[in-house]
């Protein structure tokens, strides 16, 4: 346990495409949604943290005076390490509450900054004179090593976008919610050999907000409160194509154990799982990396359909990135849907859930980050 | 009309020996003068013991097909789909690259194929140390 609780959260007003809100504003109306939420205001904030703008522009253009402040941004993730980190400042009393935004104008564009690698970073210099033009042909690298080296078929690939569609189908928020079968997905539009259109992220608008305090100030907000039980962080490499091993994450492995361990739970506590999938492949290697199955068994495992709706280990609820939205750092959206399924909100709610643990990807593998949600205080 | 150019690496005094190196067709790797750990990409300590002590040396250029996309939405540079791998050299580091004299095709691009390196210049002071079959091979 941690003694820290989510006492205030929200999505933008509107998900999908928002080309009337610049990305700074997609910030403040994720922020405005949690503080109403919570029933405050931003006067009643002294902690703020965010990636993808300065925690001093986000700070200042919702009128926050802070004590504490966290611009960590490690891609997708960040807003995980943001919630670890507010935790030890919440704990040791540098601030008493604290707002995690995220903000992205990913389709529409609208005040947002470039993606392209500095040539002279190593992923510069190293990767992208081959041509590595954006995550869908970079994420992707690794995953015919691991088709080769466990078998896992093109058909056990595409699954994962099927079973995802299945949760969004109940979402009425996810941007795709037509059913679609693995033909379906083989028969897509290839983008970057073995990954099909569907196979890869969604690139939407959108944002939202966490507000933190600690449990026994939680009783003074609105909003209903969910507590966090343990948390976990690391990072590896900037460079895909130099990760210690190509079919596993090394960060998943330490940030998805620690958080389980500093919660005090075993893999059978878990009653509903995210896993950041910007691509297929996440689901395949977070569930191994997190120690669900054992290595080379995730294709099955979600081919016998565990992870589907009516399965025993309900994942990736919202739709995830590939179905329900993605608008670059997705993570933001996982910590939400765990969030809501702690609330007994969710829109394909999970009966009886009380312990969601939520996994973040940031960069190309290369960083991560992993959130112990429970219903209830930790006893 | 040019055709557009590859994102072209801009070099730092800890990485441009390798460059160097490809200019003269060397492909060069360091390697830790207290451990012995090779290592890629360049940098003037040793990832594995922070030795400062280091050297460059010239790689074989031998390596094999660990991973690979065949990117079907190119950079303008490239035009047509091609492929983006990884590459165990055979010294041990890895590195990304381009499969270059064969088909861009799954039916020619096989996982653990024999490669060697192949030098090819795309600017007054830039060459890339693309990758080719090496089909005699063992």
């Amino acid at each position: 346990m941690t003694g820290i609780a989510v006492v205030g959260a929200a999505e933008t007003t509107d998900l999908g495409k928002i080309p009337h809100m610049s990305q700074q504003m997609l910030h403040a109306d994720a922020a405005l949604n949690a503080m109403a939420d919570a029933g405050i205001t931003a006067k009643d904030i002294d902690g703020v943290a965010t990636a993808g703008q300065s925690p001093t522009e986000l700070a200042y253009y919702l009128g926050i005076t802070p004590e504490w402040a966290d611009g960590t941004q490690v891609g997708g993730c960040s807003f995980m390490l943001h919630v670890r980190h507010a935790v030890a400042a919440l704990q040791s009393g540098l601030c008493k509450t604290v707002l995690i935004t995220h903000g992205e104008s990913g389709r529409s564009r609208v005040g947002t900054g470039g993606w392209a690698a500095q040539p002279a970073s190593l992923s510069g210099q190293f990767e992208a004179p081959f041509g590595t033009f954006g995550a869908p042909s970079t994420f992707t690298l690794p995953v015919l090593r691991y088709m080769k080296d466990y078998g896992m078929s093109h058909e056990q690939l595409a699954m994962v976008a099927v079973v995802q569609r299945e949760w969004a189908a109940m979402n009425p928020r996810a941007s795709f919610q037509d059913p679609v079968t693995v033909e379906d997905v083989l028969e897509s539009r290839m983008i970057a050999y073995p990954f099909h259109l569907l196979e890869c992220c969604l690139v939407t608008d959108g944002g939202g907000a966490l507000i933190l305090t600690t449990e026994d100030r939680a009783p003074d907000f609105k909003g209903s409160t969910v507590y966090i039980w343990g948390t976990g962080e690391s990072v590896e490499t900037s460079m895909i194509s130099q990760m210690d091993d190509l079919t596993s994450s090394r960060a998943f492995s330490i940030a998805g154990p620690r958080a389980m361990r500093d919660a005090g739970i075993t893999h059978s506590d878990v009653d509903h799982l995210m896993i950041y999938d910007a691509f297929a492949h996440l689901p395949i290697y977070g569930l191994e990396d997190l120690g669900f199955v054992g290595k080379g068994e995730a294709p099955d495992f979600i081919w016998e359909r565990n992870t589907a709706p009516g399965g025993r280990l309900p994942t990736n609820t919202n739709g995830g990135g590939l179905s329900y939205m993605h608008s670059g750092m997705y993570g933001m959206y996982a910590l939400q849907e765990s969030v809501r399924q702690m609330r007994g909100t969710a829109p394909a709610q999970v009966t009886g859930a009380e312990v969601s643990l939520c996994l973040g990807v940031g960069g190309m593998f290369g960083a991560s980050g992993c959130i112990v949600f429970g219903k209830s205080p930790k006893s | 009309m040019n055709k557009p150019s590859r994102p072209l690496p801009k070099p730092t005094p800890e990485t441009q020996d390798f460059w160097d190196g490809c200019n003269k067709g060397e492909l060069r790797l360091q390697r830790c003068d207290s451990c012995s750990h090779v290592y890629f990409p360049p940098r003037p300590f040793c990832p594995a013991c922070s030795s400062r002590s280091v050297s460059s040396f010239a790689a074989s250029g031998k390596a094999t097909l660990a991973s690979y996309v065949i990117n079907h939405r190119p950079h303008p540079a490239f035009g047509e789909p091609h492929s983006i791998a990884i590459v165990d050299l055979a010294e041990g580091p890895r590195m990304a690259s381009n499969i270059t004299g064969c088909a861009q095709t799954p039916e020619a691009l096989v996982l653990d194929m024999p490669l060697k390196v192949k030098f090819e210049s795309v600017s007054e002071d830039i060459t890339l140390p693309l990758f080719e079959p090496n089909g005699d091979a063992s």
